[in-house]
C-alpha cells in the first residue's frame, strides 16, 4: 500500500467549525458530515485505498462551488473534487482532513447547439448522458471510456479520458471547446467557449487531464459530432501475439485507420467469451476487434481490404459481423472485459500503460514471464491502434500478500512500458496509484517544473494534494 | 537584433539560456523568424534561434508518430510523411506570403504558434497532435512532456501549454507529432450565390452530416477567384477527403443533402487542392497592404462578425472552419482594431491581430486580455517556467 500524507491535526480539531461553516454556505442536504453517510465517499474505482473524508459537500451550482472553495481556502482546508467516483487510479481518494466536493448534483445539460456542433453541460452529467441527449439528431459525444454509463464529464475532463474509439475521434482533450472552472481561491473562470482555439496560453489543454490539481471543473462545453451512417465490427483470430501485432502494423501501414482496433490475449478472450457469449474464438492466442464506419458499401470496401491484410497473417479465423446485434455482442464482450475478469478472479487490478505498438510482442512476452514469477494470472486488453495496454492482474484482496504482489507486478509492468518508450498511464491518470512511479518517467527537474505549474494555480497545495506527485514533493512545498 | 545565437544542439540552447538567465538579459526566441511579424515585437538585445537544431529523429509510420528537432523545416517533415502516404493532421498553413518573408517555417515554430489549417474544424488543431516535446525552460533546464506514444495522460500536459506559447515558456528543441494516412482523394462541393448567413447554415449542414466533411469555407464574391472554375459570385465550399469510392459516394449524398441550398458543383481532386491551399495560406490577403486579423467565434456568429467589420472599416474578409474563423483585412489603425475587438467580444469569441506594423502591434492588445484572476495565474505560470522573464518578453501580452 502506498503511504498517504499525514492529516493536519489542526484541521481535524476544527472539524465541527468547518462543517458549520460549510452548512452556512449550502442547503442542509448538501453537507454530509455523519460518519455513516461519509462512508460511501471513502474510495473510488481503486477500492483497495480507503479514507473517510472530513466532510462531503454536494453543490448544485458553480456559485456554490465558488463559495465552498473560497471558504476552504480561507480556512486552509484541502479539497478533493469528485465526480462519479469511477477513477481506476484513486483520483478521488479523500484525505482525512479534506472536504470532498461532489459534483454529481450538477447534472444538467444547459445547452445543445446542433448548428454549432457543441453542447454545454454541467460537470456531473454522465458521459453517456451527453450522447443520449443528442442521439435523436444523430449526434454523439465521441470519447467512450468503458465506464461511460456512470462516469461524469467533469471527471473525464480531469483525467483526459479515452476509450475504444480514440484512434479515430481522439481523447477528451480533442473534444472540448470550453470549461467553467473555480479556482482554489473561489474565483470563477471561463476558459475557451463555443469557439475553437482561444488566443493566448492553452489553459483548456493544460486543465484537461490535470487530475483536479489546478481547479474545480463545473461546466464543460463539448464538441458533438454527427454519427456515421453505420459501423461494423469484425473479429480476427491469430496463432500468436506476435502475428496479431504484426497484423495491426500492416493495417495501419495500409492507410486504413479503423475507428477501433482492439487486441485481446488468450486469457482475456476466454474471460470475455464466458461473460458475453459473443462468439470469440477460444482456440486463438490473440484476437483483434476491428471496427469500420460508413455506409454498408463503404464498410464492405474497408473490411474487404482488412480481411485481405489479415489473411496474409495466417489467421485462425476471420469473422465479419452480419448484423447490428452481432456487432453489439462483439462490443459487449470487450466493454464488459473488466467485469468478465471480475467473475473469474476475486479481484483484479487494471493497469494502463501505453507502449509503442511495435513493442507489443516483447511487452506481452515479458508480462507473461512476470505473471509466472509472481504466480498471478493476467489478461491483456489493448487499444492496439494507439498502444494503450490494459493488463488485468488477478489477485485476492483478502490476502494482503496477494495484493502486495499484484501492486509490485503492476509497477513492474508500468516500468517496462516506460523502458520501451511508452508511459505510465494512457487514460486512467496517475492518481494515487502511480504517484510514486512518476520518477520512472520524469526527472526530478521535470517533476519540479510540473509542481511549479501546480503551485501557480494552487499555491497552498490544497487541491487534491495527495495525488499525481510523489509525496516527497508535497512535503517540500 | 544584431546578435542572434543559433546553437547547433540542445546543449547550446541550454548554455545560451543559462547565460541570459544569469545576466537577466531578455532573449528574442525564434526558429527561422518566419513568424516574427505575428503578435507583438520583442524588445531584446539578443536573439536565440533553434533553426540549427535540425533533423527527423524518429519516424514510425505504422505507429503514426514522427519526431523532429525543432529547427527542422516543415517542408522536410511534410516530404518525409508524404513519402509514406501520410500527412500532418492539422494541415499547417504557410503564411510566408503574408509576411514577405522568404524563410521557411520550422516545425518548432509551427507548434509554438499552434497554427492550423482548414482541416482543424474536423480533425483538431496543431496542439491536438503534439504527443511530446523537449524544451529548455527559462532557467536553462531541459524538460520533457508527453512522449512518443499516442495516448498519454502522465502528469500535467505541458505539450498543450507550449503549443501556442510563442517561445515565452521555453525553447522547444524537439517535438513529436501524431500523423495519419493522407486521404487517397479529395473533392469539394461548391454552392454558389449564397449570402453569408445562408452559406454558414449550409456549411453547418455539411459539417453535421455523416460524411466527415474536412473543410468548410466561404469566400465572398470579391475573393471567389481563388477557387478554380466557379465563375463570379460568392462560394461556399465543403471538402471531402477519403478513399476514392467513398469520396464519389459521399459527394453524391452530400450534394443531395445540400439541395435546399442550391445545386452544388463538385471540384475534382486537383481543383480542390488548389482551392484549399489558398484558404489554408490566407492567399486572398497575400497582396493586400494593412493589417490582418483572425477572429474565432462559434460558427453561426461568423457572418455577423464579418458584417460588423465590413461596416466598421470596409474590411475584406472570408470565413473558414464552417464560419467560425473570420479572416479580415483592413487599415492598420487603432480604430479598425477596436472594431475587431468589439465584434469578437460581442460574439463571445477571441481575436488575434495577425499582421500589422510594429507601431500598431506595440500599442494594442494583439489577443484578448485575460480576466484578472486568470492573468494572475498566467503570470505565475510564466514565472514557473521563466523566473527572470527573459524568454520573449512581451511577445503575447503587453
Amino acid at each position: 500500500m502506498l503511504p498517504q500524507p499525514a492529516a493536519n491535526a489542526d484541521i481535524l480539531a476544527r472539524r465541527d467549525d468547518i462543517v458549520a461553516g460549510l452548512r452556512a454556505l449550502l442547503p442542509d442536504d448538501a453537507v454530509i458530515a455523519e460518519p455513516l453517510r461519509l462512508k460511501p465517499y471513502e474510495t473510488d474505482g481503486l477500492a483497495a485505498y480507503r479514507q473517510v473524508p472530513l466532510a462531503v459537500v454536494l453543490p448544485s451550482t458553480t456559485e456554490e462551488v465558488a463559495a465552498i472553495m473560497a471558504f476552504c481556502h480561507a480556512e486552509g482546508v484541502r479539497v478533493v473534487p469528485r465526480g462519479a467516483g469511477t477513477s481506476l487510479s484513486g483520483g478521488a481518494l479523500p484525505m482525512a482532513d479534506s472536504v470532498v466536493v461532489g459534483l454529481m448534483r450538477m447534472n444538467r445539460i444547459l445547452d445543445i447547439d446542433y448548428a454549432d456542433r457543441c453542447a454545454v453541460v454541467q460537470a456531473g452529467v454522465t458521459n453517456i448522458g451527453i450522447t443520449q441527449a443528442v442521439a435523436e439528431q444523430g449526434f454523439f459525444y465521441a470519447p467512450d471510456p468503458s465506464s461511460q454509463l456512470a462516469c461524469m464529464i467533469g471527471g473525464n475532463v480531469n483525467m483526459n479520458s479515452g476509450g475504444a474509439h480514440c484512434l479515430r475521434y481522439g481523447v477528451t482533450a480533442n473534444n472540448l471547446l470550453g470549461l467553467k472552472v473555480v479556482t482554489v481561491e473561489g474565483e470563477i473562470l471561463d476558459i475557451g467557449g463555443a469557439h475553437l482555439d482561444a488566443a493566448g496560453y492553452d489553459w483548456l489543454g493544460l486543465l484537461t487531464g490535470s487530475e483536479g490539481q489546478l481547479a474545480v471543473v463545473t461546466e464543460v462545453t463539448v464538441r458533438i459530432l454527427r454519427g456515421p451512417e453505420g459501423a461494423r465490427a469484425m473479429l480476427a483470430a491469430f496463432r500468436s501475439n506476435e502475428v496479431a501485432g504484426a497484423c495491426v502494423d500492416s493495417i495501419i501501414a495500409s492507410g486504413i485507420i479503423p475507428v477501433a482496433l482492439e487486441f485481446m490475449d488468450r486469457p482475456a478472450i476466454h474471460a470475455c467469451e464466458a461473460f458475453a457469449k459473443a462468439g470469440y474464438p477460444l482456440d486463438a492466442e490473440a484476437m483483434l476487434i476491428i471496427e469500420v464506419e460508413g455506409s454498408v458499401a463503404e464498410q464492405d470496401f474497408l473490411l474487404d481490404q482488412i480481411k485481405a491484410i489479415c489473411a496474409r497473417h495466417d489467421p485462425i479465423s476471420l469473422k465479419v459481423s452480419q448484423s447490428a446485434e452481432e456487432s453489439a455482442a462483439i462490443w459487449k464482450g470487450r466493454k464488459g472485459a473488466f467485469g468478465a475478469v471480475g467473475r473469474i478472479s476475486p479481484d483484479y487490478m487494471c493497469m494502463d500503460g501505453t507502449i509503442p505498438t511495435s513493442q507489443l510482442p516483447h511487452v506481452l512476452r515479458r508480462i507473461g514471464e512476470m505473471s509466472a514469477s509472481y504466480g498471478l494470472q493476467v489478461a491483456n486488453i489493448f487499444h492496439a491502434g494507439d498502444g494503450n495496454l490494459h493488463p488485468l492482474i488477478m489477485f485476492d484482496a483478502n490476502d494482503p500478500a496477494s495484493f502486495a504482489k499484484a501492486e509490485k507486478f503492476g509497477a513492474e509492468i508500468l516500468t517496462l512500458c516506460v523502458e520501451v518508450g511508452g508511459c505510465l498511464t494512457g487514460e486512467h491518470g496517475v492518481g494515487v496509484e502511480k504517484r510514486d512511479l512518476m520518477h520512472v518517467q520524469f526527472s526530478e527537474v521535470e517533476l519540479d517544473q510540473q509542481r511549479r505549474v501546480k503551485s501557480a494555480f494552487d499555491p497552498g497545495w490544497l487541491l487534491n494534494a495527495n495525488k499525481v506527485f510523489p509525496l516527497k514533493g508535497l512535503a517540500a512545498e | 537584433m544584431s546578435d542572434a545565437l543559433a546553437p547547433s544542439d540542445e546543449a547550446g540552447i541550454v548554455e545560451a539560456i543559462r547565460a541570459a538567465h544569469d545576466a537577466g538579459e531578455p532573449l528574442a526566441v525564434a526558429g527561422r523568424g518566419s513568424k516574427a511579424g505575428l503578435l507583438r515585437p520583442v524588445q531584446a538585445a539578443r536573439g536565440l534561434s533553434a533553426a540549427n537544431l535540425t533533423g527527423i529523429t524518429l519516424y514510425s509510420p505504422s505507429e503514426l508518430i514522427i519526431s523532429a528537432r525543432a529547427g527542422t523545416t516543415l517542408a522536410e517533415l511534410e516530404a518525409a510523411v508524404a513519402a509514406k502516404g501520410q500527412h500532418i493532421i492539422a494541415e499547417p498553413p504557410d503564411f510566408t506570403g503574408l509576411f514577405d518573408r522568404v524563410q521557411p517555417q520550422t516545425i518548432g515554430g509551427m507548434v509554438a504558434a499552434n497554427l492550423s489549417g482548414p482541416r482543424r474544424v474536423a480533425w483538431g488543431a496543431m496542439r491536438d497532435h503534439v504527443m511530446g516535446i523537449r524544451a529548455v525552460n527559462g532557467a536553462g533546464e531541459v524538460i520533457r512532456s508527453g512522449g512518443r506514444v499516442l495516448k498519454n495522460v502522465t502528469g500535467l500536459d505541458l505539450c498543450k501549454l507550449f503549443a501556442g506559447s510563442y517561445g515565452t515558456l521555453g525553447v522547444l528543441t524537439e517535438v513529436t507529432l501524431k500523423v495519419l494516412p493522407a486521404a487517397a482523394q479529395r473533392a469539394t462541393l461548391v454552392l454558389r450565390g449564397l449570402d453569408p448567413t445562408r452559406a454558414v447554415a449550409a456549411l453547418a449542414a455539411a459539417l453535421g452530416s455523416p460524411y466527415a466533411v474536412s473543410g468548410a469555407a466561404y469566400l465572398p464574391a470579391a475573393l471567389a477567384g481563388f477557387v478554380p472554375g466557379v465563375g463570379a459570385g460568392p462560394v461556399a465550399l465543403a471538402r471531402l477527403e477519403d478513399f476514392a469510392p467513398s469520396v464519389a459516394y459521399r459527394s453524391e449524398r452530400l450534394r443531395a443533402d445540400l439541395a435546399p441550398f442550391g445545386a452544388a458543383m463538385v471540384l475534382n481532386d486537383i481543383a480542390s487542392r488548389t482551392a484549399w491551399a489558398a484558404i489554408r495560406d490566407c492567399a486572398p490577403f497575400a497582396g493586400m497592404q494593412g493589417a490582418i486579423w483572425r477572429v474565432s467565434v462559434r460558427p453561426s456568429r461568423g457572418p455577423g462578425v464579418a458584417a460588423a467589420l465590413e461596416r466598421g472599416f470596409g474590411a475584406a474578409w472570408f470565413l473558414d472552419w464552417g464560419g467560425g474563423l473570420v479572416w479580415a483585412a483592413g487599415p492598420a489603425t487603432a480604430e479598425a482594431h477596436a472594431v475587431v475587438v468589439a465584434a469578437a467580444g460581442d460574439a463571445g469569441g477571441t481575436f488575434t491581430l495577425f499582421r500589422a506594423p510594429e507601431t500598431l502591434r506595440a500599442v494594442v492588445d494583439v489577443v484578448p486580455p485575460e480576466p484578472a484572476p486568470l492573468a494572475r495565474i498566467s503570470r505565475r505560470v510564466k514565472d514557473a517556467f521563466d523566473p527572470r522573464g527573459i524568454l520573449n518578453p512581451g511577445r503575447i501580452v503587453r
